[in-house]
């Protein structure tokens, strides 16, 4: 058996949105740790001196790559599936039961591409400027200079549909989760029980407490919170 | 005790082979008792039909005793019906209303072609377990069964996935048509026993390249098949099997 052999069966396919899916959870981490130095209070000084050490260091950007593939790996793989899932029910039924799965667990490719559209607007307002067309600069003394991200997020936040739209896909990040959080540890191959139970109640909280924290992120800098 | 008797409607699915294009038709049944089975409703009706001079409803039981997986049918969107860990056969007509209009339509996937109206043709069930289902016995005499200990857990466990009737209302059931509760089910089974484990790797392997080969879809853990199973099938068998399929690829020659 090859590894492509591998992970192009059904299973082999899952295999991939759960690893990649993993990665991907990581990375939430990562990105909420450090942007939540906005809320140390000190204009940003901290947050920039964080963005300006991944953005300068070299681990960072190398896992940058491996974020990207991950996640081009991700939607391409799980369009793919969803397209291929669906075609194999051709004549569909006339009266649906609903009751026995979650809203959420049927609807990720929805979600997903909802999260699809917040992630190019996204690059848009912060990676772009940070790595492309430049963004102002802070001096932190003795010629430390560094890309002043903190300003540009106050700015962004200012605008009230921006904030609307951020926050609504904090609200898809958290339905994404709470299905895919257990749905990957589950396809990676956890079926004891307490193991199970106890990944799905972390599922669960994670759900809630990342997308809470990234939406509390504009919500800070539109009412003032932060300065 | 006293019978209720009721009248019904029933939406029934009608096609006439696989290669026709099919439609609901709506029929009346009058005086049903509510102690009568969903089988025996449709016994009434197929003949009032062969009465008249019409064509009965084709649709597919066996034993009628909730154990042959033969039974199948979409009722009121769901597979089995409305009650909970039930066969078709096993449903009784106090589960509906007089008056009610019930909708019966067949399991649909692509890979359970219709053969006639509500019956459809489930022999990739049987081409995936021949596929690795099986286990490798010596001949010669029978071997004493208390002679090989199984721990309790994994007997119980094993036991629960051996329930599987093989219906197809995980199939049913499933947005993907995913067989994947079905496979879980037979690869858990003997993957917990000391019986299974000569081929164990090379039945997840084999088994899985079949059901791809017949066309189900890929799970992707709604619970739609565990909540509408009859046998109450744990999904947490498609977990195991999902386990035994990566420990066997990556082993894999």
């Amino acid at each position: 058996m090859t590894f492509k052999q591998m992970f192009t069966s059904s299973v082999g396919k899952k295999l991939v949105m759960a690893f990649t899916g993993i990665f991907l959870i990581l990375f939430l981490v990562v990105h909420a740790g450090l942007n939540a130095c906005i809320w140390a209070m000190d204009g940003g000084v901290m947050f920039n001196k964080a963005a300006h050490f991944m953005g300068s260091f070299v681990v960072p950007r190398v896992l940058e790559i491996g974020l990207f593939l991950g996640i081009f790996l991700h939607i391409l793989q799980g369009y793919m599936l969803t397209l291929e899932n669906r075609s194999k029910r051709k004549v569909g039924y006339a009266v649906n039961y609903s009751k026995g799965s979650k809203w959420y667990s049927r609807s990720m490719a929805i979600l997903g591409t909802i999260l699809l559209m917040f992630f190019i607007i996204h690059w848009k307002h912060f990676w772009v400027p940070s790595r492309i067309t430049g963004v102002a600069e802070m001096d932190l003394g003795n010629g430390f200079v560094v890309h002043n991200l903190y300003g540009v997020m106050q700015d962004t936040f200012q605008n009230v549909w921006v904030v609307l739209f951020y926050v609504i896909s904090c609200i898809s990040l958290g339905y994404h989760l709470a299905h895919g959080f257990q749905s990957a540890f589950k396809t990676i191959g956890v079926h004891n029980k307490r193991y199970h139970a106890m990944i799905s109640s972390l599922g669960y909280g994670f759900a809630i407490i990342i997308p809470l924290a990234f939406a509390l992120m504009p919500i800070s800098f539109y009412l003032h919170w932060v300065n | 005790m006293s019978q209720n008797t009721m009248n019904l409607k029933v939406k029934v699915w009608r096609q006439k082979n696989a290669n026709t294009q099919g439609a609901f038709v709506t029929y009346d049944v009058a005086g049903i008792s509510d102690e009568m089975s969903f089988l025996e409703m449709l016994d009434i009706l197929n003949e009032k039909l062969i009465t008249e001079g019409g064509d009965p409803v084709a649709f597919d039981h066996d034993c009628r005793e909730g154990i042959c997986g033969m039974c199948s049918l979409y009722i009121n969107g769901k597979p089995h019906g409305p009650w909970q860990a039930n066969t078709t056969c096993q449903l009784h007509m106090r589960a509906f209303k007089d008056g009610e209009t019930i909708v019966i339509e067949p399991w649909r996937a692509n890979s359970f072609p219709i053969v006639k109206d509500l019956t459809v043709d489930r022999s990739a069930f049987d081409r995936i377990i021949q596929a690795g289902g099986y286990i490798s016995v010596n001949t010669g005499n029978a071997v004493d069964g208390n002679s090989l200990p199984i721990e309790k857990q994994n007997a119980d466990d094993a036991f629960a996935a051996a329930m599987c009737i093989g219906c197809g209302a995980c199939v049913a059931a499933c947005k993907n048509s995913s067989a994947m509760l079905f496979l879980s089910a037979k690869v858990s089974h003997l993957a917990l026993l000391p019986q299974g484990a000569p081929e164990r790797k090379s039945r997840v392997l084999n088994m899985v390249a079949q059901m791809d080969k017949e066309g189900f879809g890929s799970c992707t853990n709604t619970g739609a098949c565990e909540a509408t199973c009859p046998k109450e099938i744990s999904i947490a068998n498609i977990a195991r099997l999902n386990k035994e399929y990566l420990g066997a690829s990556l082993s894999a020659e």
